[in-house]
């Protein structure tokens, strides 16, 4: 059996990285030894990754420990050096369908001139793919899933007057308008007020409970068990991965965070809070 | 073609007639060289383009104003005020602009340009059918007329150079701070404006005598090209602005003399050409940062990323087969790398093949691989520095991410020979539990060496 | 003042060469890469040299594929060198159209002497001379100026409604269009295209300076104006045609007032006719203008309520 798996491997062009046949393709995201390096520094090693389905999981590590830099890998923004990701079973380009990506909030030029109710239609276009313009019905949708964030009576604002919090919530409708199956988000967290915190986490959940996989890049160790059932613990390589209550244990924010005493002790904190 | 003694000539300045433009263009690349690279590292670089284009209204009316005055209207030092009034009237704007709406730097200068030289061209049509002026010789000036000049040409010209130069070496401070974090420099108390006002001012004292020696375009490619170039060899301020400089004053220097050996040739282009030839081998095989350069560096990591992979994973694939004996070398099925590594048939040969000439594999049977002596010593030692770098990772987390460099192959070398004896007695307690004396210590992780385990 | 229907026709043409460059200027605009006209108007000259030494004549048709090529190569090399080099796109497009130009020059003064190409003509082409060059259709005799720039004008349409939510993504969010699979590099490269073939088809009836300037000024007026995308398209077109208006008006007009009868240079005072409207967006803009919001303070200050707000 095996060696007909290589033979049609050898067919593929040279560098891409198929997958192994007997690779599960219900598993929403599946990366197995992944680098990524930059200039002369890997920025991840060997990543090992399963990520089960329906889990909201968080990702957590250090500044600098490639958390970002794992999702754009997976969505083909930067050359692997090595490995690959699988979503769903396929590579990235066969699954675009499946994925929605909420990036870095500073990562667009929010000057453009767009409405919010424009910026969340964007996360229609695959579907509507070339030529084809934006109707009622995706206009109608694209309301929904503003009042899904909290923030429909914002729909025809431009978005330079939208207050931080606002525009993650609008990051977060576009990435609601794409219904994909697996919701990659980087640091939709950051510099957020406490409202617009609270309608992420309570959009989270929906998504959870209608079986969606989200995977969140997240830097608040505070909040991490409340917020997420499955946890992966990264510094430039995945030091643990798996269900939050026991993957958030002391020795592996240890290892994740290392022996810093200010550190460890925000650690012991969290783990305090995460048990009281 | 001009013989032997004419170029010796000509490029040793002998030649009365092209000494005083190849000196020009010499030092006028210099100036140009060194404001030009703030340009470069505040990201304004077209602000050459924006400025040369914003001078063309102060040289028409400076002129129709002379003719009116019963002047000649051609006189170098009136139209290089021209030039220099509405250069400012340029700079004046673009600033306006960009403090008072959210219109971004380039549509600043994309305005001031057009805007400018829109006026400039009709006012141009207007002077020249002033009767009495011969504004003939207006367009010349605009667009370089290197040939004819005249030693008090070359006398402004050099001063202007030569103070621009020397204003940007004394404010070398100011403008770095400038350049890379005005917030910073004005948070810090220092006239941010004024110090762009006075980078732009020299800017435009060098596009102004840069129009009459190379012309309103080219004098842009002074301003940009030898500073870009520059950049490519050396990561420093200093150096980049004395290469920037040499750069300029070369292309300067190289084109004026070669355009004064063939007549045909326009002595701007020439030294735009000479500027852009020193651009391209820059860009392409400068050590620091060129492309060539770098892209051998990236498929040498690459290489080696690759190397480390297979030597690891062998080495890995053999800690499981020994179980809790001691690892030795022994033949394993080329499936067990594959269910560790990601390769693609054709990277595995490429690999397989590239660790065959460095004799880290001997031959095995079909579907095997047996590493050699010293392969197997090399594997040891990879996995050894691999779990060390983990080990740092792990100890210290918060400032490994940045100092974590796998391409350095001794760990040693970044972290020194303490730390390292220290990260290796961690490693040792971890497996004292398991009572071995490996060379190598058990990895801080668990090693997968089964397939993806469903969820 | 003696209107014709020589000036009609100029007027015409100057709208029609306006509107076609404001529309892709738009997306120029947003894209921060507003000096691209700038860049791709000088960079042509070797293209136009290279069409003429093969043709040897100065047939349109291949001076302006040439033309149009160099132009697309501009586009081409900038991002090459910014990309691969790492280095700020304003200095690589600077080094490319430089260059090109230098090399463009060499070429005219060597391809032969008597080439009445230079490059001062490539920079103010004249629009004046448009309603000379007809071209008959039926009894209509319409400038071929006119035909040209209005058919550019239609392409530009065109694409620009058809691929209207692609090119705003792309210019939006490059990475999410890659992310949903649409390539981000082919809709740089077509929009280049597009600012190429304009640019090119503008200059060679009517000059540069206007294509440069209406590439940026109705753009950044609208910018002004407006926080919309559709708005902004629709007052840039419009400010572009008033320019072009305005502009002709004032280059019979301006002179006069220096004491001289025959009109001045109509591409320039477009350039400028457009710089006045934009000043007039700057101070009034309902948005954002400078006496806007100085009024707004004022009335802010007798209001406490709103003032504390």
């Amino acid at each position: 059996m095996h060696s007909e798996s290589l033979k049609s491997q050898s067919t593929f062009p040279p560098k891409s990285t198929e997958p192994r046949p007997e690779h599960p393709p219900e598993v929403p995201l599946a990366i197995h030894d992944l680098t990524v390096a930059y200039h002369r520094k890997p920025v991840l090693w060997d990543v090992e990754l399963n990520i089960p389905e329906g889990k909201l999981v968080g990702i957590v590590g250090p500044n600098g420990a490639g958390k970002s830099t794992l999702l754009k890998a997976c969505l083909d923004l930067i050359p692997k050096t090595s490995g690959w990701a699988h979503i769903y079973g396929k590579p990235y380009r066969k699954a675009r369908h499946l994925v929605a990506y909420v990036p870095q909030r500073e990562s667009v030029d929010w000057d453009f001139p767009v409405t919010a109710l424009d910026v969340v239609a964007m996360g229609s276009y695959r579907r509507l793919g070339w030529f084809r313009r934006v109707s009622r019905k995706e206009n109608d949708r694209a309301r929904d899933a503003l009042d899904q964030v909290g923030i429909a009576h914002l729909a025809d604002r431009q978005i330079n007057q939208l207050s931080g919090g606002q525009q993650q919530r609008v990051f977060l409708a576009r990435a609601l308008m794409q219904d994909a199956e697996l919701y990659l988000m980087d640091e939709p967290f950051a510099a957020v007020d406490a409202a617009t915190e609270e309608a992420i986490v309570i959009l989270l959940r929906s998504l959870s409970e209608r079986g969606k996989t989200c995977l969140v890049v997240h830097h608040d160790l505070a909040t991490v068990t409340n917020y997420f059932d499955w946890l992966v613990l990264l510094n430039m390589r995945v030091v643990a991965s798996g269900p939050a209550e026991e993957t958030f244990t002391r020795e592996n924010l240890q290892k994740t965070y290392g022996g810093k005493l200010s550190l460890l002790e925000k650690a012991a904190e969290a783990l305090r809070h995460s048990i009281e | 073609m001009p013989s032997w003694g004419d170029i010796v000539e000509v490029l040793l300045l002998q030649n009365y007639n092209t000494r005083l433009v190849v000196l020009s263009t010499t030092l006028l690349g210099i100036a140009a060289g060194l404001v030009g690279s703030f340009l470069l590292l505040r990201k304004r670089s077209l602000m050459g383009d924006a400025l040369s284009h914003a001078t063309l209204p102060g040289v028409t009316i400076a002129f129709a104003i002379m003719v009116a005055l019963g002047g000649d209207g051609k006189s170098l030092p009136g139209l290089l005020l021209g030039a220099t009034i509405s250069g400012i009237a340029g700079i004046a704007t673009m600033l306006l602009i960009r403090n008072t709406t959210r219109l971004r730097d380039d549509v600043a200068m994309g305005f001031v340009l057009s805007v400018f030289f829109g006026i400039g061209v009709a006012a141009l049509a207007m002077v020249s059918r002033v009767p009495g002026g011969n504004a003939a010789g207006l367009e010349s000036f605009i667009y370089g007329k290197t040939a004819s000049m005249i030693q008090s040409d070359f006398i402004i010209i050099a001063a202007v150079a030569g103070i621009a130069s020397l204003v940007s070496l004394a404010l070398l401070k100011e403008f770095l701070l400038l350049c890379f974090d005005d917030g910073f420099a004005s948070s810090q108390g220092w006239p941010t404006l004024w110090l762009d006002i006075a980078l732009l001012a020299l800017v435009t004292a060098v596009t102004v005598i840069g129009l009459q020696a190379v012309g309103l375009i080219l004098v842009i490619a002074f301003l940009i090209t030898p500073p870009t170039a520059a950049r490519f060899w050396t990561n420093r301020l200093l150096p980049m602005l004395l290469l920037s400089a040499i750069i300029g004053g070369v292309s300067g220097w190289l084109g004026a003399s070669i355009s004064a050996l063939t007549p045909k040739l326009p002595a701007g282009a020439v030294i735009v050409l000479v500027a852009a030839v020193v651009f391209l081998i820059s860009m392409l095989f400068a050590p620091a940062r060129g492309v060539f350069p770098r892209i051998a560096r990236h498929s040498h990591l690459r290489r080696k990323v690759d190397r480390q992979h297979l030597l690891r994973a062998a080495y890995e694939i053999l800690e499981s087969l020994a179980g809790d004996d001691e690892v030795r070398n022994t033949p394993f099925p080329i499936e067990a790398l594959q269910l560790k590594r990601a390769w693609s048939q054709r990277q595995l040969k490429r690999v397989l093949r590239i660790a065959r000439r460095e004799d880290h594999l001997e031959p095995a049977g079909s579907g095997f691989l047996r590493l050699s002596e010293p392969g197997f010593g090399e594997a040891a030692r990879i996995t050894r520095n691999h779990r060390l770098w983990e080990r740092y990772l792990i100890k210290y987390a918060d400032i490994a991410p940045s100092h974590v460099d796998r391409d350095a192959d001794l760990v040693e070398h970044i972290l020194g020979a303490e730390l390292v004896s220290e990260l290796e007695a961690d490693l040792e307690t971890e497996i004292d539990e398991r009572e071995l004396t490996v060379p190598v210590p058990a990895s801080p992780h668990l090693i997968q060496t089964e397939p993806p385990a469903e969820a | 003042m003696n209107w014709t229907s020589t000036d009609t026709w100029i007027v015409v043409v100057g709208i029609l060469c306006a509107v076609a460059c404001a529309l892709p200027g738009c997306f120029l605009v947003l894209r921060k890469m507003s000096m691209m006209g700038d860049a791709i108007s000088h960079a042509v000259l070797p293209g136009l040299a290279i069409a003429f030494i093969i043709t040897g004549t100065r047939a349109s048709v291949p001076m302006f594929i040439g033309a149009a090529a160099a132009g697309v190569l501009t586009a081409v090399f900038t991002q090459w060198i910014s990309k691969l080099g790492n280095v700020d796109r304003g200095a690589a497009m600077g080094i490319v159209f430089t260059t090109l130009f230098a090399v463009g020059l060499l070429l005219i003064r060597q391809a032969a002497d008597n080439v009445d190409i230079d490059p001062d003509c490539v920079l103010h082409g004249s629009i004046e001379f448009t309603p000379l060059d007809t071209v008959a259709i039926g009894n209509l005799f319409i400038p071929r100026a006119a035909i040209v720039n209005g058919s550019v004008l239609l392409l530009n349409l065109a694409i620009i409604i058809v691929l209207f939510k692609e090119l705003k993504l792309s210019a939006f969010d490059p990475d999410l269009a890659d992310t949903l699979g649409f390539s981000s590099r082919f809709l740089h490269y077509l929009l280049m295209t597009m600012v190429a073939v304009t640019t090119v088809a503008a200059f060679e009836s009517v000059g540069s300076i206007i294509v440069i300037a209406m590439l940026i000024v109705p753009p950044a007026t609208a910018l002004l104006l407006t926080h919309r995308m559709v708005p902004m398209l629709v007052i840039a077109t419009a400010t572009a045609a008033l320019s072009a208006i305005i502009g002709h008006l004032s280059a019979i007009i301006v002179p006069t007032w220096f004491g001289q009868t025959s009109s001045t240079s109509t591409s320039g005072m477009i350039a400028f006719a457009a710089g006045l409207l934009f000043a007039l967006a700057w101070l009034f803009s309902p948005l954002e203008g400078i006496v806007t919001r100085r009024l707004r303070r004022s009335c802010d200050l007798q209001d406490p309520e709103l003032s504390t707000n």
